[in-house]
């Protein structure tokens, strides 16, 4: 019996019409397209893109060279060297962040205990020349400098769950 | 108007047929580029995505109306690479031998009730012949691309072609039968009287399966192993690039705008309005035929992209045995049935 039933279903291409339907239906609904370079999704605080260094409000930059990204980074993306500034403390010398190995893990910003070295919402970013992918301090720095109030606001949102 | 009149009558026959062609040709082939256009729109929504909409012309955007003519113009830069173990001479023909028939078949085809390029008693022979022609063209790329997949790709072409064939060329004769003639334009008109007096009533299965032999026949989804992306990369095509590979492509859409149109003549009554026996007949007096015949084409080219969003590719051995043991026996037992109706003049239809 069920034979005979299935038989009858499929000559008559039940399930067919049922995907057809299926389609059809979906053709008439709204794309969830997003158009991207006019619209943008929106990122979270945790989103982990560029990277950036950061300083204290009176202009003191947080790193401490004491290693621990250069320690915890399992892609060996860092490089820091260090030794003591005039005043005596120590300060790193030298802090560069290939972004060819950088697998953007997030594993530098958690070790960082003065909240330093921390990965920005930057996510459309490019290269033109070989060389230009390592991030030297300078240039971590003046993305720091430049995104200070979004970092802030960012760290300040995740304070209760870091 | 009389002057223009007296001058197409002054022209050469030759000229005149020219003429007539390219007022055919031209239309198909913007029906052609906008197909394709319409396609992935189309899917692109079945698939809630949007589909193209960043070619604009003139520097508007107009929902990527500009992506046809970008793509052709890509295409026609782009070199033909010519594989070093090819035959020559039978790549480069076998595109051509694909696109002729497709275009050859729209001769015979009556627009409306005196639209005819060749009014020919044969017209539906002249069809059937043409576009069984077409899997030639796919066989000879296949084979002289010299190349594995090309050649799985004809193969697989060849044998459901002549599997599908056969039912379709049943589902003509039942046609055929129906009608009492060949003519494709008689058969419109003896589909006159009313949407119920339209063969897609007393044909239904033939109309079916002649719809979907169709799809087989011009290798599109679900029917498309010759080309099967997944498995066979491209088929027959694979090594085709440039515009060889578009002239193939042309084909493709050609064929399904035929097989959209025939379909429209020989079950949906063709040019005839589907108000014909009701009341509001009156009221759609003033629509020209082409108008409906138009609107009854779209209808099955729609159907062409709607069942490509929805089906999966059919399992090579369910592909013959759907043609060999569904489609060709429910063919051949309903065209007993159409010749009993027609002995016994069944109303309303053949009487």
């Amino acid at each position: 019996m069920n034979k005979i039933v299935s038989y009858i279903r499929s000559l008559f291409l039940f399930e067919l019409f049922k995907g057809l339907s299926l389609t059809g239906r979906y053709m008439l609904t709204r794309p969830f397209t997003l158009e991207y370079p006019e619209e943008k999704a929106p990122v979270s605080p945790r989103f982990r893109g560029l990277h950036a260094l950061r300083r204290y409000p009176n202009g003191e930059e947080r790193c401490i060279a004491c290693k621990l990204c250069e320690a915890v980074c399992p892609a060996l993306a860092i490089t820091i060297e260090a030794e003591p500034r005039d005043d005596g403390s120590r300060r790193t010398t030298r802090y560069d962040i290939d972004l060819f190995k950088c697998i953007y893990c997030g594993f530098c910003e958690e070790s960082c205990p003065v909240d330093s070295i921390v990965e920005t919402r930057i996510y459309e970013y490019h290269f033109e020349e070989r060389g230009e992918q390592i991030m030297t301090k300078d240039k971590l720095l003046a993305i720091g400098d430049q995104y200070e109030e979004q970092l802030a606001a960012d760290r300040a949102a995740q304070a209760t769950v870091r | 108007m009389d002057g223009l009149i007296s001058f197409w009558e002054a022209l050469p026959e030759l000229v005149r047929i020219m003429l007539k062609i390219v007022a055919i040709m031209l239309p198909l082939m913007i029906t052609v580029a906008y197909y394709t256009y319409l396609e992935r729109k189309v899917i692109g929504h079945m698939q809630v995505r949007m589909g193209p909409n960043r070619v604009g012309l003139f520097g508007f955007r107009l929902l990527g109306l500009g992506q046809p003519i970008a793509d052709a113009v890509k295409l026609m830069f782009k070199e033909i690479v010519i594989p070093s173990g090819a035959n020559k001479l039978l790549f480069l023909i076998a595109p051509m031998i694909t696109i002729a028939p497709a275009l050859a078949a729209w001769a015979v085809f009556p627009f409306d009730a005196e639209l005819v390029l060749a009014d020919i008693n044969a017209g539906l022979l002249y069809i059937l012949a043409l576009t069984s022609l077409g899997v030639y063209g796919v066989i000879i790329a296949g084979w002289a691309s010299n190349s594995k997949y090309a050649l799985l790709g004809a193969m697989r072409s060849a044998a459901q072609i002549v599997a599908y064939e056969i039912a379709m060329g049943f589902a003509l004769v039942g046609v055929l039968v129906a009608a009492g003639s060949l003519n494709l334009r008689e058969i419109v008109m003896a589909q006159e009287g009313s949407l119920l007096h339209w063969y897609w009533l007393p044909l239904l299965p033939l109309f079916l399966i002649y719809f979907i032999s169709g799809v087989a026949e011009t290798n599109r989804a679900p029917f498309d192993v010759a080309e099967g992306e997944s498995e066979i990369v491209a088929g027959f095509h694979v090594e085709y690039s440039g515009m060889t590979f578009a002239v193939f492509f042309l084909a493709e859409y050609a064929n399904m705008i035929l097989i959209s149109a025939l379909s429209a003549l020989m079950f949906l009554g063709g040019w005839l309005s589907p108000f014909q026996g009701t009341p509001l007949e009156s009221w759609f007096a003033w629509v020209p035929g082409i108008l409906w015949l138009l609107l009854k084409t779209f209808i099955f080219m729609f159907l062409f992209l709607w069942f490509r969003a929805t089906f999966p590719r059919y399992r090579y051995d369910q592909i013959m045995r759907l043609g060999w043991k569904v489609f060709i026996p429910i063919t051949i037992v309903w065209i007993v049935v159409v010749g009993l109706m027609k002995v016994n003049q069944a109303p309303w239809w053949f009487n």
